[in-house]
């Protein structure tokens, strides 16, 4: 089932377009991966799908089943959060839920139910963090934070989960924890994910968009890009594989 | 001692230092954790335009300076939106011209110059009933606003972009937490003055933050600790006649150096 699709898309921040006729297609269940030069529109991109942007030309349509904006996770790439924010792991997590949470007690919003943590704890775990509940988050290592914020991305039950760099400061065991977890994700949802890892697009994706302003999808489920644990390939040579099999 | 607490002046005194060290330890923590201390300065300095503006047509000066200080958060914020790298220009320019206007309108009131300093360094002693309730209708929106807003204030403080994507209105926010903030400014320069409210803002609020796991927890002590330092500065400057707004900013400053200070002893000492 389709669940996102860009046709023709175009975007300037300013004179100059970024994003120039970019297109993708989406089915529920895929696991997608966006790669590409520093600079070559990645994150505008993905800011486009999440609606922080919207389209200059061209346009993306959303299933209604991911309309909903809690129903797509988001972990951003470094943003520019103030490192010395008192704030728990659980608060850090917490926020994910939105806060138009219906259980919610407003006039103790401050306080959080025990179904709440229960729920924090459970996406902690997923990433390995659940005894970091309560550290204060400027306590924690770059790595560490990161997975966090994949936990408040995942803590929604979303069905749409768009990752931008997510492992860009975690080590190499962690960006195997990481991507292992993705994989066990991606039987219940569908994963965006931003990457300059060639070996893990090759390993786990069966999309990949390569963007450089312009970008067309290639569907990769029905190539054979089976790469021993070690060996790593570069974007020049993804590109060959992809053109070879273009034709 | 205890006689001058029969002193009505006194007992306003002690009231208005309670209430704006709540004001402005919850407000001076939202500054601090959204890293706009340099727009507080500006919002306070361009409020001397309305003081200006207020003596010269004769109208109740905290007016004058609320509408000024509410309309210069306004305008920055609506200049953030538009010019978020850039806006330290404009809040430096607002922060000049707010106060140069503040002057000229001094200079056009024939006679005036007297009553300028205790807007400058504050007059605490000279808080009045209308004051008060100015300051307690305050104090109450404030602790409305963060009882029923809490998580959406964390969210758009932590991570503004986050949270408009979880359906959290971020710019409407900022506005309010500017627009309070400038009121919270006003209060302040009633108690230390247009110079001094940067430091009552931002020393106590340091302190709870280094201590502090939670942005609700660093509210509650910022404002315990502001009281304990106005009040104590209150002390000084009626025990030693002097500048009342300077001695309760020094207190806060000395508190800090030592807080600092065994900080750093506690964690060198800790390593043995
Ligand atoms: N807020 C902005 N305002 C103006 N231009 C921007 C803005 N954000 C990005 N750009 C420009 O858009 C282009 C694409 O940036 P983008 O962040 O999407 O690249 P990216 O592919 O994510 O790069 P990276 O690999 O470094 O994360 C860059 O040339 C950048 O200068
Ligand atoms: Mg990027």
């Amino acid at each position: 089932m389709k669940l996102l699709e860009g046709k023709e898309l175009y975007y300037k921040y300013r004179k100059d377009y970024v994003l120039e006729d970019v297109n993708f297609k989406l089915n529920s269940g895929d696991f997608f991966a966006i790669t590409g030069p520093n600079g070559g529109g990645k994150s505008t991109l993905v800011k486009n799908i999440l609606g922080i942007l919207s389209p200059t030309k061209g346009s993306i349509d959303i299933s209604f089943e991911v309309k909903n904006g809690i129903d797509i996770g988001y972990v951003p790439q470094n943003t520019n959060i103030n490192l010395e924010f008192p704030i728990t792991v659980l608060d850090v997590v917490m926020m994910g839920n939105g806060a138009k949470h219906k259980s919610i007690n407003r006039v103790f919003s401050f306080k959080y139910s025990s179904l709440e943590i229960e729920c924090a704890k459970h996406s902690l775990q997923k990433v390995g963090m659940d005894c970091f509940l309560n550290s204060k988050i400027s306590n924690l290592s770059g790595g560490q934070r990161q997975r966090v914020m994949i936990a408040r991305a995942i803590c929604s039950h979303p069905k749409l989960l768009i990752l931008d760099e997510p492992t860009s400061s975690i080590d190499v065991q962690g960006q195997k924890e990481i991507y292992s977890l993705l994989k066990k994700l991606n039987e219940t949802i569908t994963i965006v994910v931003v990457t300059h890892d060639l070996t893990v697009i090759s390993k786990y994706a069966n999309r990949v968009l390569y963007i450089n302003r312009s970008g067309y999808m290639h569907d990769l489920s029905n190539k054979n890009f089976a790469l021993k644990d070690n060996e790593h390939i570069c974007e020049v040579e993804l590109m060959q594989m992809l053109g070879a099999n273009n034709g | 001692m205890a006689d001058i607490l029969q002193y009505t002046f006194i007992q306003n005194a002690l009231l208005a230092a309670l209430l704006v060290s709540i004001i402005t330890g919850i407000i001076g923590s939202l500054i601090s954790v959204n890293k706009m201390t340099f727009l507080a300065g500006g919002i306070a300095h361009s409020s001397y335009g309305g003081i200006g503006l207020a003596i010269y047509l004769g109208l109740p000066i905290f007016l004058g300076a609320s509408i000024f200080a509410i309309f210069s958060a306004v305008l920055i914020a609506l200049i953030s939106f538009k010019q978020r790298e850039r806006v330290d220009i404009f809040i430096g320019l607002i922060w000049a011209v707010g106060m140069a206007i503040g002057i000229i309108f001094v200079d056009l009131t024939s006679g005036y110059n007297v009553d300028l300093m205790s807007y400058l360094f504050g007059s605490i002693l000279a808080v009045n009933r209308d004051d008060l309730i100015f300051m307690f209708t305050l104090m109450v929106i404030v602790l409305l606003f963060i009882h029923l807003f809490y998580r959406e204030i964390l969210a758009v403080s932590y991570d503004s972009e986050y949270a408009n994507l979880r359906g959290v209105k971020a710019k409407g926010f900022f506005v309010a937490i500017l627009v309070l903030s400038a009121l919270a400014v006003v209060v302040a320069i009633k108690v230390v003055g247009l110079i001094l409210v940067i430091a009552l803002m931002t020393i106590p609020t340091y302190i709870a933050e280094l201590s502090s796991n939670s942005l609700y927890g660093m509210m509650i002590k910022a404002s315990v600790l502001s009281t304990i330092f106005t009040i104590s500065g209150l002390a000084i400057s009626y025990e030693f006649d002097i500048t009342s707004g300077a001695s309760i900013i020094l207190v806060s400053a000395t508190f800090l150096i030592l807080f600092l200070l065994f900080k750093k002893i506690s964690t060198i000492t800790s390593r043995f």
